[in-house]
């Protein structure tokens, strides 16, 4: 019953601006569904289109079985969770999370009923009675969230809910929707910009750019085998090393130094590797780093250089020594190759390599 | 920053204080003295003993040509005025805002635009066309007569635009998606979200009813319409036992005249900074 589809999907604003295009995407029942990317790809549109707060130019949406496309915002059967929390100044916490109830006349007994239930799941009964304005950021958020589970409905709709909070409150309110949204077991669509949220908290990421769909997957296959160039630096801390490389004889070229099989490739590409996936190599078989600088993160360390005047980082275990230059060099699994114009993955191994992810 | 007090600076204040309440003290102090002694001792700065007497006689003794007006028919006819005038332009100027804010219509900047030019327009300006469709419409001595012309306030529709214009749009969309319309939305959230600005404007609009004169006397021949202002105009004129006229009586309703603006400014002034210190906008 909860099951979201989107087909062909695109919003053209009246000035000729396109905001989102082509998005075709079917999120199961009880899905946890993050869109990331950054600010201006298109990603809260297309939310505030699933919400019915902008209007679907192209395509069609369809929320459990129903086509929404013409439907009011409250006749779509989803609630949604705002950044500001846009909870009603003037009504109590109890009287905020009753009103959609109220709206839809549901008897009071069960409106009393659920606000109950869902204050118990929130740890929100000492508030009922408070005005949001007397409630500390992470309660409001809470209050809010309260305000989408009372009325159960097919969706829930996260519009970046954590970002008005402080760095560690937004850990622990990650894990309590997560936990929260397993329990309830209601499909949820998340929008955010912080790719470590979108990657915690995902069943799958639909990773969004200039209003594309860049890849679609779950979180460890977004992060082990990305789509793009842009995936690849997007998700991932610190990001994705994006060099410019060769393929000669079946072998990537890195200054120098052969870096491992190349599949079908041929001629120039954009070479990827991760900072984590890098080792200390020997001379022979490694790529030389010319040391710059150093970051001590405590449980390791990441070092920062050049390989043939491009820009590399490497993560390190605390404690190796570290000279003026240091030969590195990954695993050929850990190696990803893009197409240097369209920025698009070329797959290297073979599918029953991929099986074994 | 804290600053040392001087004696000098509380001098000053001192005498201001002194230069703004005096014509009132003395305008009591003068009311509860007879007729003949403000006549032929001038004003006082003391109280007598004839208040309750005076007062009294003000609220209940009919007057008039036709001997039917009373201070108290004066002074209701005053409230309604005013409260008639701030609640109907609360209201008015509540409604415009909401279109002009929340819905998109054609031309809807051109004709804020147009509402807004109005406020340059005094009253006088449009008060003999005003007389005239209230008097084609027959409503002349009523009080719709009286209120309904003055509604329409640029000032209250801007204020209110404003206020409407500085609401969170994520408010709008959380109460759609609970289910509210157009009116559930008004009703249910900006009106107690505009408490604050509905006191502010009952405070002005509420004084501009009260002190209408020009309007009143131009609307209104029936002598069981007139309003407190005219009053004390008609005090002095008419209300003449013997040569000397009642001074004493025309300071009273000055008085009286004085006491529901107060009481109207006391009150929302609370409410007024009561709502600034709690709203969390």
């Amino acid at each position: 019953m909860g099951q979201i589809s989107f087909k062909s999907v695109g919003k053209t604003y009246a000035g000729g601006v396109t905001a989102v295009s082509d998005v075709t995407l079917d999120v199961a029942e009880g899905e946890f569904i993050v869109l990331v990317g950054p600010s201006g790809c298109g990603k809260s549109t297309l939310l505030r289109m699933v919400a019915g707060l902008e209007e679907i130019t192209d395509g069609e949406i369809d929320i459990a079985g129903r086509v929404v496309n013409r439907l009011d915002p409250a006749d779509r059967d989803i609630a949604m969770v705002f950044q500001n929390y846009a909870l009603y100044p003037h009504m109590t916490v109890k009287e905020n999370m009753a009103y959609g109830l109220k709206n839809r006349r549901t008897p009071k007994a069960e409106i009393e009923a659920r606000v109950a239930e869902a204050a118990r799941m929130l740890e929100l009964q000492p508030y009922l009675d408070r005005k949001p304005r007397a409630l500390s950021g992470g309660q409001r958020q809470r209050v809010a969230m309260g305000r989408a589970i009372v009325r159960q409905p097919a969706a829930f709709l996260f519009d970046e809910p954590l970002s008005n909070l402080d760095a560690k409150l937004r850990v622990s309110m990650r894990m309590e929707i997560r936990k929260l949204q397993r329990r309830i077991g209601t499909t949820s669509l998340y929008v955010t910009h912080d790719q470590l949220e979108a990657m915690t908290l995902a069943d799958r990421l639909v990773v969004l750019n200039g209003g594309k769909v860049e890849q679609i997957g779950k979180p460890l296959e977004v992060y082990h085998r990305p789509a793009s160039t842009f995936v690849a630096s997007f998700i991932g801390s610190p990001a994705m090393n994006l060099l410019d490389a060769r393929v000669e004889g079946g072998q990537v070229w890195l200054g120098g130094a052969a870096m491992g099989p190349a599949g079908r490739a041929e001629g120039p590409v954009t070479l990827g590797i991760r900072a984590e996936d890098l080792r200390p190599a020997p001379a022979s078989q490694g790529v030389a780093l010319k040391v710059e600088h150093v970051e001590e993160l405590g449980s390791g360390r990441v070092v920062h250089g050049h390989v043939d005047g491009q820009a590399l980082a490497v993560s390190m275990a605390p404690g190796l020594p570290i000279g003026d230059v240091l030969h590195v060099g990954a695993a050929p699994e850990a190696l990803h190759l893009f197409d240097t114009t369209t920025g698009r993955r070329i797959e290297t191994r073979t599918r029953a390599a991929e099986l074994v992810l | 920053m804290m600053q040392r007090l001087k004696p000098f600076d509380h001098l000053i204040l001192i005498l201001g204080a002194l230069f703004l309440c005096m014509p009132v003290v003395m305008a009591f102090a003068s009311s509860t003295h007879t007729a003949i002694d403000i006549h032929s001792n001038g004003l006082y700065v003391t109280p007598g003993s004839n208040g309750a007497e005076t007062y009294t006689k003000v609220l209940t003794q009919r007057g008039g040509f036709t001997g039917e007006v009373t201070g108290l028919t004066m002074l209701m006819n005053s409230m309604i005025l005013g409260v008639g005038f701030a609640v109907g332009k609360i209201v008015l100027s509540m409604m415009a805002a909401y279109a002009l804010v929340y819905f998109r219509f054609r031309f809807a900047t051109p004709i804020f635009w147009v509402i807004f030019t109005t406020l340059l327009l005094p009253l006088e300006v449009r008060i003999m066309p005003s007389y005239q469709v209230m008097s084609e419409l027959k409503l002349l001595n009523t009080y719709q007569g009286l209120i309904v012309p003055l509604l329409a306030s640029a000032t209250g529709t801007f204020f209110f635009r404003q206020f409407f214009k500085s609401v969170p749009d994520e408010l709008l969309e959380a109460a759609r998606i609970d289910g509210a319309g157009p009116v559930k939305f008004f009703i249910d959230i900006l009106v107690p979200l505009s408490r604050t600005m509905m006191a502010a404007i009952f405070i002005i609009m509420f004084i501009y009813g009260w002190n209408q004169y020009l309007w009143p006397m131009l609307m209104t021949t029936d002598e069981s319409f007139f309003t407190l202002m005219r009053g004390i105009k008609t005090i002095l004129q008419v209300w003449v036992g013997s040569q000397i006229p009642d001074y004493n009586e025309a300071f009273a309703l000055a008085v009286l005249a004085m006491v529901p603006p107060l009481v109207v400014v006391l009150v929302f002034q609370r409410m007024f900074i009561k709502g600034l210190t709690e709203s969390d906008k």
